[in-house]
């Protein structure tokens, strides 16, 4: 690269390696829709079933995401929307007979409605105490999911098996493979949704509660509203996870959607970096894959390795995966 | 010269031939199984709050480092590879598949939990692969006409249901039972058992049969309307918390009827002590396993089997832990399993001789208690000794009672 002197700054378009950012978007986004189309063909049935689990995660992880990067709510109960989302696939496939295909819409109005409902309240507490609000949701499904009243619905401590699908019009595809295309088309969908949200007005009206809630509201920002909304749009987006993370699995039970999931959605979020929505697909494949990591390393002492990575992870990239990005581009267009 | 030479080099070939040919044909291998090893794979909640039976995954470990350091198993390694669940079933589906489609194990050993088996059994039995000896106590475990590759292995709940039951109709034939039991499938296969064993004198017998639910904070409401109900046996199926709760108010009530507690409670110090030992003095239960702490055991052969085991291949293991005892036993009649199928290490095979164990008899098992399975039985055990405690300790008494199969 020639050296040229500082002026460089007042050129419009940032460019790295003669090629303009947005042009640079495109490329990678290609890539990534290349390397996701790749993997079905070249992968074997269980690597593609677990790069499906870590899209169902990403998703997840965006719905908390919006919720906490992008409004500023903080949640340590998204796995009940996950819950949730599950048991609405799993008792429509088993007890209702119906195509997993309808599970996916039906889960993200049960659970925009749950949310929604939820966030009102949710919406007098601020902060650490909205957190543990949520926590005490978190803690509080799995019992409920158990209990007797459900039992009959939900299957109690036993859970739902469900039918795996296999691919529809004869496509010659094995069950995994359908279901990652599945996910990744549903995934695609919930992605555009998003980037459009929160470049939209009323993303625009969240970010500014989550700057500063009181200009917000004297720029005419109806802020309990809004936030009440993003909490059902949050819920929409783990729920539509929750829903195919079921099908995915084929068996929901209460023990699948235990504090622990809670945390490691937000684990994900932090690391894949707060109101970054590529980032959540870093969270996805880190949620998935680390813990596996840690256990290949020390099988006694999984925990602590697990801690050690992410210790390592945050202090290297205290901003998240896309924070480390972010930094890297600033760099590139600066050495121009 | 020529001729005989011919011949000599014809009949060394036939000779070959016919000396590799049976070989051959005994030989017979599925993914996971070879001349020098055999894999087998394991899912055990190593971490998370069930994180406590990990002991047990870490026990069958060692057990298999002791086979492997004395030849192996018919001269083949074993290579046990065990992961975490965390007590997931998600997460056991992942990691059984890991085990399955990328370890290509040959088959799959002891997978622990409930909701983490019935997440895996159709995986399992649609790709045919054993699901052996799993560590759960659930009847639905031994159903070879739906489920032909996963095998249970202790004595189910319903099959100690039914010992309970042939203990009350032998010793006190016109009780009247008073039942307190956990709402969910746990509590009822119990429930089914005595119910089963008592037959068509159940409905006269049980005066009283009330529910908890696992959230509800005490059961002393249970106890006080079961005293009412003016039951003299009390069938106690409850989890540990519950069962100290529940040995402790009919204690404060002053109701002394013959208490039954379930194995599933059974410990001492986390059931009996907190409950007062007052108050759980002639307590009734069962158990299988040799408890380690039990000085009954002290001079048995057995016991210094398994304590030679702890200290040499297990030193940080806990000794007075039932799981280690569990475990090795459990190790046990899977290398009992392998070694039976010989060279031919096929899945259908060793689901074969899993279910064909005859009069097995483990250092560790209470002495007449035996490990039986046929093609129609995938209950391995379904004996145990009835016990009772002294204010101190477990004492066993009677005979070995047997349950018979749950789930017919």
């Amino acid at each position: 690269m020639l050296q040229r002197s500082t002026e460089t700054r007042e050129v419009p378009v940032a460019t790295i390696a003669g090629v303009a950012m947005p042009a640079w978007r495109l490329i990678m986004l290609g890539a990534g829709l290349v390397v996701l189309a790749a993997i079905p063909f070249v992968l074997k049935n269980f690597y593609i079933f677990q790069i499906t689990l870590a899209i169902i995660y990403a998703i997840a992880i965006l719905g908390l995401n919006l919720l906490t990067g992008f409004n500023g709510q903080f949640s340590l109960g998204h796995s009940a929307f996950y819950a949730i989302g599950a048991y609405t696939a799993a008792i429509m496939m088993e007890n209702l007979g119906i195509s997993y295909v309808w599970t996916i819409p039906v889960a993200a109005i049960v659970c925009f409605v749950f949310g929604f409902l939820f966030g009102l309240p949710a919406l007098r507490l601020e902060g650490i105490y909205l957190a543990l609000a949520t926590f005490a949701l978190a803690i509080a499904i799995p019992q409920v999911l158990k209990s007797s009243v459900l039992e009959h619905w939900t299957g109690g401590v036993q859970g739902i098996v469900i039918i795996k699908p296999d691919a529809p019009f004869g496509l010659p595809l094995s069950s995994d493979q359908w279901l990652y295309v599945f996910s990744v088309l549903v995934a695609i969908v919930m992605y555009v949704c998003a980037t459009n949200l929160v470049a939209s007005r009323t993303g625009r009206a969240m970010i500014a509660i989550r700057d500063h809630p009181v200009a917000a509201s004297a720029m005419g920002i109806n802020v309990s509203l809004y936030k009440s909304l993003t909490f059902g749009v949050s819920a929409l987006y783990t729920g539509v996870a929750g829903a195919l993370g079921a099908i995915a699995i084929s068996f929901v039970a209460p023990d699948s959607f235990t504090f622990v999931l809670a945390v490691a959605l937000f684990v994900g979020l932090v690391v894949g970096g707060v109101a970054s929505i590529p980032g959540t697909l870093v969270g996805g494949l880190f949620v998935l894959f680390v813990p596996n990591i840690a256990e290949s390393v020390s099988k006694g002492l999984a925990g602590a390795v697990y801690g050690v990575i992410l210790l390592v992870v945050i202090y290297l990239m205290p901003t998240g995966a896309a924070g480390l990005v972010r930094l890297g581009i600033s760099k590139l267009v600066k050495r121009r | 010269m020529q001729v005989t030479k011919r011949m000599l080099l014809a009949s060394i070939a036939g000779f070959a031939i016919a000396a590799a040919g049976p070989a051959l044909a005994q030989k017979k291998y599925d993914p996971g199984a070879s001349d020098t090893e055999i894999k087998i794979g394991n899912t055990n909640p190593y971490s998370g709050p069930a994180s406590a039976y990990g002991l047990i995954g870490k026990t069958i470990d060692a057990y298999f480092k002791k086979v492997n350091a004395e030849g192996g198993i018919n001269g083949r390694k074993v290579n046990f590879i065990s992961y975490d669940d965390g007590y997931s079933p998600p997460k056991a589906v992942e990691q059984v598949r890991k085990l399955v489609e990328s370890d290509e194990v040959l088959l799959v050993f002891q997978p622990l939990g409930t909701p983490s088996n019935t997440a895996i059994q159709k995986y399992m039995n649609s790709k045919k692969v054993p699901q052996l000896f799993v560590a759960t106590g659930a009847t639905k475990w031994g159903d070879p006409k739906n489920f032909p590759w996963t095998m249970g292995w202790q004595p189910t709940y319903q099959a100690e249901g039914q010992i309970y039951a042939k203990y009350i109709m032998k010793n006190h034939p016109n009780a009247k039972i008073g039942i307190l039991y956990q709402n969910d499938d746990y509590g009822k296969d119990y429930v089914k058992g005595l119910k089963d064993g008592l037959g068509e004198k159940a409905k006269t017998m049980i005066v009283s049969e009330l529910p908890y639910e696992p959230a509800d904070p005490t059961v002393d409401s249970q106890i006080v309307s079961l005293k009412g109900s003016g039951a003299d046996v009390f069938f106690n199926v409850t989890t540990p918390k519950f069962a100290a709760q529940a040995i402790k108010k009919a204690h404060e009530i002053g109701w002394k009827p013959v208490h039954l507690l379930n194995n599933v409670s059974n410990s001492v110090g986390s059931v009996l002590k907190p409950a007062g030992f007052e108050a759980s003095k002639d307590v009734l239960s069962t158990g299988y396993l040799k408890d380690p702490t039990d000085p009954t055991w002290n001079d048995d052969a057995g016991k210094k089997e398994w304590l030679a085991f702890m200290d040499k291949y297990f030193p940080d293991g806990d000794k007075t832990s039932s799981f280690t005892v569990y475990g090795y036993t459990v190790a046990q009649t899977l290398a009992q399993a392998l070694k039976q199928a010989g060279d031919n290490l096929t899945r259908e095979n060793v689901m074969k001789q899993a279910a064909s164990l005859k009069g097995l008899k483990l250092p560790m098992l209470l002495p007449g208690i035996e490990i039986n399975t046929s093609a129609t039985d995938f209950y391995p055990i379904e004996q145990m000794q009835m016990q009772k405690f002294t204010g101190e300790r477990w004492e066993l008494f009677g005979e070995v009672i047997s349950g018979g199969g749950g789930g017919s």
